[in-house]
């Protein structure tokens, strides 16, 4: 036993000079103390084994497609990547029936119990930016966080009081317990709270584009993730105080809605695991990160 | 050595079999007791070590557990809701299917037997998110063109559920109104009746604690139903004030809000709890059926 743990160590130390050899620029930008020699050692050794994530449902469609990336140039390592909702996330890390637990909010806010905080690791690993979005019909093109506030805590009940068109306001929201909707409510919403008679709630990111979609004088809050392609022209997308959501207003610190995704351990992340997460958050698969709508890492530094 | 070989085939045959097939008949004992544990387990928590009282949760209508200073699991809009959509779905679908039932065994039996019977099961086979996919996709749209609004609705989850619930009502009525006796049919002709006087006042009658059982069955079929209700309702957390306003069900909000808490936390304990009254309501049903059956053999004998 002791003796291939050294052969392994060994392996590792002579991998790790090679990679220095190469000069990657990603890898020596990061480098500033002693933890560092095992990344490297990840970085070129090819990946082995199973890696399992489940939770988030916003970032499964990222993590997803890490995985079919990251087992192409790995063909040992089986990634597998589930839905089920940050909750599902939390707890299955937790009891330690999955490696990764994705979730939209960092653990501690999920958890009752903080001596289980404790144990958990978040790691960032990308940023998500999030719109308000209208129905076509709607002739509104920016609100203030203020409005807002005012719509969704039932105070405004006509576009025509935030300089729209005469027509009723049909407010969808998402289940109490969304991270999207924590995330609108903690960053736009602030003190005023969202009033749970008014509208329609949606369970899925899927189903309010739907609804919003259809529904004449609509409004909701949708992961820009849900917004690529033609999906985009099937909604209207808001401005917030006159700033449009993209990922340089984001970086630039002009658009207030968004938030990281986290992927959690138990426990600091080692071998594969850790491979599989700074793969998503590394600058190799950050252009893959910006086409599908998130915010790579590197932009939020 | 004939006769022993022939003792061990006896044995072989005669308890190897009891044995699996009382094994069997344990094992739906020992699930439906452990399922039945788990869940009270579980939503007697709240009761037990939050503060949360059943006579609170049952009668108040303020649901809020994501509130951080006050925080409320009031469950009556829910059950509420879905109370109503299942009598409203079975005030539609029991006449319906009652009057399958009886074109099946007295206006076209050849037919029915040939065609609507099997049809009905066909029907019986259709899952229910397909209900749901053709509600969001027609129905909703419809009501919305036709009555304004949103389209989201109590209306909309009860017309979806007595679709979903007539071929259960249809074939168990079907079944009643044929264990009817011929002699019963022949002596109401042999006093002078019309074929619809025997049907309405002899045939229905006698067949009663079947529809009764069937209608008892449609109703809790709707109650436990999720997701095509979850799809169409709204998900408001308000009480109903008209037909057509939207509400939520008590497995709506089990399926939202379930996968995105965490264990052990009140929220969380506070939707097992539902799970419980859920379980408790679908017991009442199965002993009103039972109810039922007894009357019924008491007024045989």
């Amino acid at each position: 036993m002791k003796f291939s743990g050294l052969k392994m160590s060994m392996v590792g130390l002579i991998l790790a000079g090679a990679l220095a050899g190469c000069g990657n620029a990603k890898d020596s930008d990061s480098t500033t103390s002693g933890s560092d020699d095992s990344k490297k050692t990840e970085a070129s050794t090819e990946l082995t084994g199973t890696v399992t994530a489940a939770g988030s449902t916003a970032l499964q469609p990222l993590a997803e497609e890490a995985a079919n990336e990251i087992q192409s140039s790995n063909p040992e390592l089986t990634v597998t990547v589930q839905g089920g909702g940050s909750g599902t996330g939390v707890n299955q890390v937790a009891s330690g029936a999955v490696d990764i637990g994705n979730s939209d909010v960092p653990s501690a806010d999920k958890l009752e119990d903080k001596t289980k905080a404790d144990k958990l690791v978040d790691t960032k690993v990308a940023g998500i930016a999030f719109a308000m979005v209208v129905n076509k019909d709607v002739k509104v093109e920016s609100l203030t966080e203020k409005q807002i506030q005012d719509i969704f805590s039932g105070k405004v009940k006509n576009w025509k009081d935030v300089g729209g068109n005469d027509e009723k306001i049909n407010v969808i929201n998402r289940p109490a317990s969304s991270g999207t909707r924590a995330t609108f409510e903690s960053i736009l919403m602030k003190d005023a709270k969202i009033d749970d008679s008014l509208g329609t709630a949606q369970d899925s990111n899927g189903a309010v584009e739907q609804s919003v979609n259809s529904t004449p004088g609509s409004i909701s809050y949708l992961a820009m993730s849900y917004l690529v392609g033609d999906k985009k022209d099937a909604l209207k997308v808001l401005k917030i105080n006159d700033v449009e959501p993209t990922t340089e207003n984001v970086a630039a610190n002009k658009y207030p809605f968004w938030a990281y995704e986290y992927m959690i351990t138990d426990g600091e992340p080692k071998d594969a695991v850790k491979g599989f997460i700074d793969f998503v958050s590394g600058e190799d698969f950050a252009d893959t990160v910006e086409k599908m709508g998130y915010i790579p890492m590197s932009e939020l530094k | 050595m004939k006769g022993q070989k022939k003792s061990i085939n006896y044995f072989v045959n005669e308890y190897i079999g009891k044995t699996i097939v009382t094994i069997c008949g344990l094992l739906i004992v020992v699930a439906t007791i452990s399922i039945i544990a788990f869940i009270c387990g579980k939503g007697l928590q709240s009761f037990l070590h939050g503060n949360i009282s059943p006579w609170e949760m049952l009668t108040s209508t303020d649901w809020s557990p994501n509130d951080p200073k006050d925080k409320s699991y009031g469950a009556l809009i829910f059950i509420v809701g879905s109370t109503l959509v299942s009598i409203g779905a079975t005030l539609i679908s029991t006449p319906i299917a009652l009057g399958i039932a009886i074109f099946n065994n007295y206006i076209s039996p050849k037919f029915g037997s040939t065609f609507v019977k099997p049809v009905l099961e066909l029907f019986l086979g259709i899952p229910s998110v397909v209900y749901g996919f053709l509600g969001v996709t027609i129905l909703v749209p419809f009501l919305r063109n036709q009555l304004g609004g949103v389209g989201f609705s109590l209306l909309a989850g009860i017309i979806v559920l007595s679709v979903m619930i007539l071929p259960t009502i249809a074939s168990i009525s079907d079944d009643a109104v044929k264990g009817v006796p011929f002699e019963f049919l022949e002596g109401s002709y042999g006093l002078g009746s019309t074929r619809w006087q025997a049907i309405h006042r002899i045939i229905i009658p006698a067949a009663k604690n079947g529809i009764l059982t069937a209608i008892v069955l449609g109703l809790a079929r709707a109650f436990g139903e999720a997701l095509a209700v979850q799809m169409v309702i709204g998900n408001t957390v308000k009480l109903p004030d008209s037909l057509y306003s939207p509400t939520s069900t008590l497995t709506g909000i089990l399926t939202m809000d379930m996968s995105n808490t965490l264990n052990g936390t009140a929220w969380n304990d506070a939707l097992w709890s539902l799970a419980m009254i859920l379980l408790i309501i679908s017991f009442l049903f199965i002993l009103i059926i039972r109810m039922i059956g007894k009357r019924g053999m008491q007024n045989e004998q």
